[in-house]
Parts: structure tokens; C-alpha cells; sequence
């Protein structure tokens, strides 16, 4: 895929700046003109992902983007954290997370909101996730 | 960050959410909410949310904790007014509110509301 | 003529001009005078230049970003060469057509150095020769699917058939797109409706497996967050045999043999009693 354009670069200290990746996010789904329900389900995934970055990750970045691939226009959101790392992806990736119980990374629900998910992770070193969503 | 207002309807209390919520205004609604049920006695607990696009766990969880703080002052709550889109995305994050009550909009609210006051007598 | 040492791309660029010119020659044959020759030749000339920078690289690369120019311009005169009519084989012809022109500068040549250039590159142009042919088809989908969702809205009615009670007749095959087309619509009549009750009536599906139920129970949970209920009808005995061997739950959804069933059922939720009276005589 390939970039078309700026890429915003947010940085993630504050729980204000969830809020900001929300804002950034809606605005360039909405230029790409994503659905109303694709446009809901991205914001909402890198609602989650921005927020583990912030409680999990202790703080990183968030790098968001519109890729294409020469027939069709995405956005895509990078999150990176300098913070401890998740020591068991499988789990974390599981189903059954729900309201309040489990690991409560939402990182299950929200790969099923995205087209695209990448895990990256190393124990003390940190993490990044990478979604896609593309226009249909 | 915005404080969400709380309207006193007779002895319900009204949260219309307006605004993008941060993390923070979460917490302080749910104090807020708490004091305020307190103070007025209220029986009853809405909480629009017909202008809020989204939805996500932390917000989720922000309703079921309002629902049972409620319930601790023998309080019932109900969320109205969701949108399809958010609708469609909570089932698809694979997030239940519990048993936290749901309505179409404040009127099918207030209905609920009365009715759950009516069956206690 | 005799390619060297140098590369492929130097030869290509010293004689750009003759080229060009028998590439439009031999495309323009099989374009049977659609398009004049001062036309192809510009269109292939800025396709010639665009080419140039990679033109000793081979197919392999066509994905990447350096080729990015290269496969946007090739998109252009896919969509533009099929707006005017033309067929898919003939645009990628077209491509191809600078193969024999290439060839026919370096014949008689007996350096393998430059018969293996001349298929390191004829393979190139293969690449961009399927790569129009690939704009076109997924042009032609977007357009089949456009129409298909259109035709869907049209054809899946949400039905008010009392206060507060919608239906909606699902006909045909389910797939993924469709069920989403229809989930949305349905939830949102609720909403513009402020009906509490949906019915699902399945007697039109053809055939129910797990994804479909899947679908429907997740219209169902959707409503039910935001504060409609939904019952599904039209469950004919056959179907309810796949269900079941199936295994699949319907947990404490309703479902109902047919619409009338469904449709009392939601009326008593309403606290609408029927009764019979007289009839009437017109």
C-alpha cells in the first residue's frame, strides 16, 4: 500500500489525546468517505488501541495515516509504546474478553472492527499495533 | 474538560451526552451521578445518549458502573437513544452492557422507568 | 544494433523516438482506427517516460513504491481506454505491442546478454499488461457492486405493520454484504419508527448455515442494545432441521413458524389484545 498524503503524528500522554486520535481518525475516514457504520467501527477500535497505549503502554504515539492501493482508499492507524509488552499475545488476542473482566486490552474486538491487524510486541521493550480499514 | 450536566426531571435524573467523552469526564459523571442521586433522593437514572457517535469499552463499562451505583441508592437506569452504527459495533467488539436497561429514546425511557417504579409498590 | 554492457533502459532511451512511433504503429493495427495516431502516440509516449525508470527491473517489483507512478498511469488508461469502449485485451494489447518493437530493434543480435534482457523485460511488460486488465475487472466489481447494493435497498422493504411492530422480509441468499445492508436499514427504521419490534422472516432464504445465523443473531443483539426486540419468523420445518444439525442456538431469541405467529406475538408484548367481533358486511 502506499501513502497519499500527511501523516498525523499524536502523541499519547494524556487521556485528552484519546480523544484527539478520535477526532483525527473520523476526519480522515470521513475524507475517504467510509461508511457511517466503517467510520464508526474504526474510530471506535483506535479509541481502544489509543487508550492501551496510554494505561498499558504507559504512554507512546500514534501515527495515523490514508493509504491506497491503487484501487481503493484506506486509513491506517500505527500505535507504538516504549512499555512493558504483552508477555502472552495468544491470550491477549483471545475471545472472551468482555465488560470489566479479563485482560481488558481489547485487542480481540478490536481486530474485528479493522480489515488489517498486526500485533508487534517484546516483553520490556514495548508494542505496536498497526490497523486498516478500507474504503469498500 | 467539560462537566456533563445532570437535569432533575420530578425525581429522575437526566444525563444528556453531548460531547466526545474523555476518560476523565467519565469518572467525574460517575461521581457526579452518585452525589446527586444522593442528594435528591431520585428514583430513576437516564442517560441519553442519541448525540454520542461512539461507543467504546471504557465508555460501556462507564454505564454499567453508573447502573449499579443506582442501584445502591435503589435507583433504576436506562440508557436511551443508541445509534445503529454503535449498536452494530458493540456487538461486533463483543460487548454486553450486563443487564444494564436499554431504550429507543427518553420517552420509551421514562415509560420504563415508571413502570419498574409501579411493579415495587 | 548491439546492447553491451549497458542496460536495457539506455538503448530504450536513445531511441525513444522511433520507438514510440512503431509502438503506436503495431498497437493502432489492432485498434482498428479507434484512435488517431497522434493520440497513441502521446498516450504510449507518457507511458514510455513512466516506464523508463524501471525498465530494467522485472515483474517482480510491480508492487512496490517505486512503481507506484507507473501502475497509477496504467490505471488511468485502463479506465479511460474502457470509458471510450475499449476492451480490456485490447488496452493490455496495447502494452504489449512495445514487446515487438523492442524485438525488432535488437534483431540480429546473437548476445545472450541481450536475448536475456529482451525477457526480463518482455516479462515486465507482461506484468503491466495484466495489471490494465486487473484495473478494468475491479472497476467493472465496484460497478456490479454498487448496483447490487442499490438493487438490495429497493428490494428489502422494512414493513410497518403496526405501532410499533416492523417486518422485514429477507429473500434470497444471504451473504455478508447484503445482511449488513439490511441489519442497518433495520435498525435504523427503528429509530426513525420508535418501534419496539422487529420481525425477521426468513421464509424467502434459501438456505440458513452458521454464518446466516450468525448474521441474524447479531441484528438481534443489536436491536436489543438499543432497545427493540426482535423475533424471527418463517423457520419452515426443513430449515429447522439444518438448524438444529447445525447445532445452532438461537439462545432466547423467538422465533416463530410463521409471520401471523410472530406478529401475535409481538402485539401481546404491545398489550394489544385482538378480539373477534361481527363481520362486517361490505
Amino acid at each position: 500500500m502506499t501513502s497519499a498524503g500527511v501523516v498525523a503524528e499524536i502523541p499519547i500522554v494524556t487521556d485528552s489525546d484519546v480523544v484527539r486520535v478520535r477526532q483525527s481518525v473520523r476526519s480522515l475516514a470521513q475524507q475517504i468517505k467510509l461508511s457511517l457504520v466503517d467510520q464508526t467501527k474504526l474510530v471506535t477500535a483506535t479509541s481502544e488501541l489509543a487508550r492501551n497505549t496510554l494505561v498499558y503502554g504507559r504512554g507512546g504515539l500514534a501515527r495515523i495515516e490514508v493509504v491506497g492501493d491503487g484501487r481503493r482508499s484506506g486509513v491506517k492507524a500505527v500505535f507504538h509504546d516504549d512499555g512493558p509488552g504483552i508477555p502472552d499475545t495468544d491470550l491477549a488476542l483471545a475471545d472472551g474478553w468482555s465488560s470489566g473482566k479479563g485482560l481488558g486490552l481489547g485487542l480481540s474486538g478490536a481486530r474485528r472492527l479493522v480489515d488489517e491487524f498486526t500485533l508487534d510486541t517484546v516483553v520490556g521493550r514495548g508494542t505496536e499495533v498497526t490497523v486498516v480499514k478500507w474504503s469498500r | 474538560m467539560e462537566r456533563i450536566p445532570i437535569l432533575k426531571i420530578g425525581d429522575i435524573l437526566l444525563v444528556s451526552i453531548q460531547i466526545d467523552l474523555e476518560d476523565q469526564s467519565v469518572l467525574t459523571l460517575q461521581e457526579d451521578l452518585a452525589e446527586k442521586i444522593s442528594a435528591t433522593g431520585a428514583t430513576g437514572v437516564i442517560i441519553d445518549i442519541s448525540a454520542v457517535e461512539i461507543v467504546d469499552s471504557f465508555i460501556g463499562r462507564m454505564f454499567a458502573t453508573i447502573a449499579s451505583l443506582s442501584r445502591l441508592f435503589d435507583a433504576d437506569t436506562v440508557v436511551v437513544g443508541m445509534r445503529p452504527a454503535v449498536a452494530i459495533t458493540l456487538v461486533e467488539l463483543g460487548l454486553t452492557l450486563g443487564d444494564v436497561r436499554t431504550a429507543l429514546n427518553l420517552d420509551k425511557g421514562m415509560e420504563i422507568l415508571r413502570g419498574l417504579r409501579a411493579a415495587r409498590r | 544494433m548491439t546492447v553491451g554492457q549497458g542496460q536495457l533502459s539506455d538503448l530504450l532511451r536513445e531511441h525513444r523516438d522511433s520507438l514510440i512511433e512503431r509502438w503506436a504503429e503495431l498497437a493502432g493495427a489492432g485498434l482498428r482506427g479507434r484512435m488517431t495516431t497522434t493520440e497513441l502516440q502521446r498516450d504510449l509516449g507518457e507511458l514510455f517516460t513512466t516506464l523508463l525508470p524501471v525498465a530494467d527491473e522485472s515483474a517482480a517489483g510491480l508492487d512496490g513504491d517505486r512503481h507506484r507512478e507507473l501502475r497509477a498511469f496504467l490505471a488511468d488508461l485502463s479506465r479511460n481506454r474502457a470509458r471510450q469502449g475499449f476492451s480490456p485485451a485490447e488496452t493490455a494489447s496495447s502494452v504489449f505491442a512495445l514487446k515487438q518493437a523492442v524485438f525488432e530493434l535488437t534483431e540480429g543480435s546473437e548476445d545472450p546478454a541481450v536475448f536475456r534482457r529482451l525477457m526480463a523485460f518482455s516479462g515486465l511488460l507482461d506484468g503491466l499488461g495484466l495489471w490494465t486488465f486487473e484495473t478494468y475487472a475491479a472497476a467493472r466489481e465496484e460497478i456490479i457492486r454498487e448496483q447490487s447494493e442499490q438493487l438490495l435497498e429497493l428490494t428489502t422493504p422494512v414493513v410497518k405493520l403496526w405501532e410499533g411492530v416492523l417486518a422485514v422480509p429477507l429473500v434470497g441468499t444471504l451473504d455478508s454484504a447484503r445482511t449488513q445492508v439490511v441489519m442497518e436499514k433495520l435498525l435504523e427504521s427503528l429509530v426513525e419508527t420508535s418501534s419496539q419490534h422487529a420481525i425477521i422472516d426468513i421464509t424467502g432464504v434459501l438456505a440458513v448455515d452458521t454464518q446466516v445465523a450468525q448474521h441474524l443473531l447479531k441484528t438481534v443483539v443489536a436491536a436489543r442494545l438499543m432497545g427493540a426486540e426482535c423475533t424471527i419468523s418463517g423457520i419452515r420445518p426443513q430449515i429447522a432441521q439444518t438448524i438444529v444439525a447445525l447445532g445452532i442456538e438461537f439462545g432466547d431469541i423467538t422465533t416463530k413458524a410463521t409471520l401471523s405467529d410472530a406478529l401475535r406475538h409481538a402485539l401481546r408484548f404491545e398489550g394489544v389484545e385482538l378480539v373477534q367481533g361481527e363481520t362486517r358486511r361490505p
